[in-house]
């Protein structure tokens, strides 16, 4: 026997599947991206292009330019900047808090199963749990008017941008949780111990050792989070009664009406808008995460 | 070599208590080591071997006792006060820093000049086989060599005393063999005064000056390889250091009776029934006029150097004979065996008869 023939017959390894099969297994799943993802995506670009009657036009993705909207997109952003910075810190620390307590434990199991509902508890319901507690109506507002403070003095802000900053948070935090309490947990007990033993204190140990190592997993959760954020619709759709504040609310704006700032096709520019803020924001995701990763390995 | 020892401790455990929670793992542990002296302390999972090292590095609190590191009492010193160098079992390197950042943290932390630091770290880089990977990440560098880095990182800032936590027991056989040697061979040439926790009774006996055999928060015995493999004080000892076979002995007058064979005994005098420790290498095939017994083979093993035949008694005990390569035996074979006049370990009968680790 060949020494070639010994080596791969001594070492048993998943048979790969080739040509036929392969190209079958794979089908649902491309034609699942290709409808839901590629398609669109053109359609976006393309009818951004297009004007009512289908000729080629630069009219609509000029409009990206209008005040109104650059105003719209400059609103997303920074709520989208800001609500991940709140959540990306908070959810930081409550993982930091909840690094001491074993993962059976009640306390930890209750946060972690919390977190996980609550980061996905956008929309309408979450909208209505702010308008219970906090809109004008609400027990918390007649309690704290009754004490002479009216949080609504200079408008009710709930229902405007503003108002979209405390609930965003509020998933915010939770998706945090989800995503960064690995990479908090990945940190080792044997690193601070080395960091002691070498003669570092606590404070060292964070600043040398722990930030920068969890660093890279916090950027990628923040533009996660970020992600998250800027391309949320429902909750700002529930609370924002009027006006179009945010761009997936104009692109609503812009399909259901006849014409935007007087264009027909303005939605599909604007989703173009979207996707390009989106996919520079998973770029810069997917390169540092790649580098947390490597640490993890 | 500015990778030296400024001055070897001494390490002493004094009367040390260490309890987690309600369970107490250490029973009052005394243990005194010589400046420059390697110690293994050697046992069990759950012997609290761990724990009395994670003691001495201030890793853990003691409940009562003292320690002292070069005569001064440390019990309320810090870890990072100490002075020590400690190598954990394993991924104890800083991840996002490269062998060199590395083997610099600890001189680093004692503000070294950095021009100074750079040398001493490219040294101890050196001093463990590794000064042309100074600029490689750990997850880029095989076990052994995460573990020579961190022995380097460890010995770079010339602390006191050297703590190894089993640094050897997540690698594979051979690397392992090749490191202890290398550990044993920087700590002479050193004189450091370094600690070793281990499980692998034979990683012990061949890298220690003296070995401390730890059993249920307890030492059992302290003492160089050669008196544990001789004269082991206790059947914890004479169990878990080398190999035996255990067989059933009466006690008459100062001797054990085995199959009446007369063997000289080890320890405390008792009486009665019993069972006795025989090495492997104290059996042999009877000669005119020995005293014998006889047994079938029932398995044989080569090993290179030697072979190991494992017997089973016509009164149904197992034992095991290690002899020259040449002698073979024949599975089914029935053989008159020996037990040579050497002293024995004895343990008071506590169920029945069974045999330790008779073959291997």
């Amino acid at each position: 026997m060949s020494a070639t023939a010994a080596s791969t017959g001594t070492r048993p390894r998943f048979r790969r599947v080739r040509g036929w099969a392969g190209t079958l297994g794979l089908a649902p799943f491309t034609a699942y991206v290709g409808l839901f993802l590629a398609l669109p995506t053109v359609l976006a670009i393309t009818t951004g292009l297009l004007d009512v009657n289908g000729h080629l036009t630069w009219h609509n993705f000029s409009a990206l330019a209008d005040p109104v909207v650059l105003r719209t997109f400059w609103a997303s952003i920074w709520l989208s900047l800001l609500t991940a910075a709140i959540g990306a810190l908070v959810g930081a620390l409550v993982c930091y808090a909840l690094l001491g307590i074993a993962s059976t434990r009640p306390v930890r199991v209750v946060v972690d199963a919390a977190a996980s509902v609550l980061a996905q508890f956008g929309g309408v319901m979450l909208a209505f749990v702010f308008i219970a507690t906090m809109g004008r109506n609400s027990i918390i507002n007649q309690w704290l008017t009754g004490l002479g403070i009216n949080i609504y003095a200079s408008g009710m802000w709930l229902y405007d941008l503003p108002g979209l900053i405390l609930p965003y948070i509020y998933f915010q935090i939770p998706l945090m949780v989800i995503t960064f309490m690995p990479a908090m947990a990945g940190l080792k007990p044997q690193w601070a111990e080395a960091n002691a033993v070498l003669g570092g204190s606590r404070w060292t140990f964070w600043r040398r050792i722990g930030l920068p190592v969890l660093a890279p997993s916090f950027f990628a959760s923040y533009l996660l989070l970020f992600a998250n954020s800027f391309s949320a619709f429902a909750t700002a759709a529930a609370l924002a009664s009027q006006g179009s504040q945010i761009v997936p609310l104009q692109i609503r704006a812009a399909l259901t009406s006849e014409t935007v700032l007087g264009r027909s096709n303005l939605a599909g520019a604007l989703a173009a808008g979207m996707i390009v803020v989106m996919v520079l924001v998973m770029t810069g995701y997917a390169a540092v995460q790649r580098r947390a990763g490597r640490w993890r390995s | 070599m500015t990778t030296e020892v400024r001055q070897a401790a001494a390490v002493a455990l004094k009367g040390v208590v260490k309890d987690f929670g309600t369970t107490r793992v250490l029973h009052g542990l005394n243990l005194t080591i010589a400046p420059g002296e390697f110690v293994s302390l050697l046992g069990p999972s759950g012997c609290g071997k761990t724990t009395a090292l994670r003691l001495i590095a201030g890793l853990e609190q003691l409940t009562d006792g003292v320690i002292e590191l070069g005569g001064v009492d440390v019990s309320g010193t810090p870890t990072n006060k100490r002075d020590i160098g400690m190598v954990f079992q394993a991924y104890s390197l800083f991840p996002h820093l490269t062998a060199l950042q590395n083997t610099l943290f600890g001189l680093q932390m004692r503000k070294t000049p950095a021009a100074e630091a750079r040398q001493r770290a490219a040294e101890a880089l050196e001093l463990v086989g590794l000064a042309d990977l100074g600029d490689r990440y750990p997850y880029s560098l095989s076990g052994g060599q995460q573990q020579r880095v961190a022995l380097a990182r460890a010995l770079v800032t010339s602390p006191r005393v050297l703590l190894l936590d089993e640094p050897l027991s997540a690698l594979d056989a051979q690397v392992r063999l090749q490191l202890r040697l290398q550990i044993r061979r920087i700590q002479q040439t050193l004189g450091i005064t370094t600690v070793f926790v281990t499980h692998d009774q034979e990683e012990a006996l061949a890298i220690s000056d003296r070995v401390a055999v730890m059993n249920a928060g307890h030492i059992e015995q302290i003492g160089t390889p050669e008196e544990l493999y001789l004269t082991p004080a206790t059947p914890v000892v004479a169990a878990f250091v080398g190999m035996s076979s255990l067989v059933r002995a009466v006690i008459r007058g100062d001797q054990a009776w085995a199959w009446d064979i007369p063997l000289p005994v080890l320890g405390p005098p008792t009486t009665g029934d019993c069972e006795v420790f025989v090495r492997p290498e104290h059996v042999h095939v009877a000669g005119a006029g020995d005293p014998r017994f006889e047994a079938v083979v029932e398995t044989s093993t080569f090993l290179g150097s030697m072979r190991r035949t494992l017997f089973r008694t016509d009164d149904d005990q197992l034992i095991t004979m290690q002899h020259d390569v040449s002698e073979t035996f024949t599975i089914g074979t029935r053989v008159a065996l020996t037990i040579a006049p050497v002293p024995v370990a004895v343990r008071r009968v506590k169920t029945r008869c069974a045999t330790v680790r008779a073959s291997d």
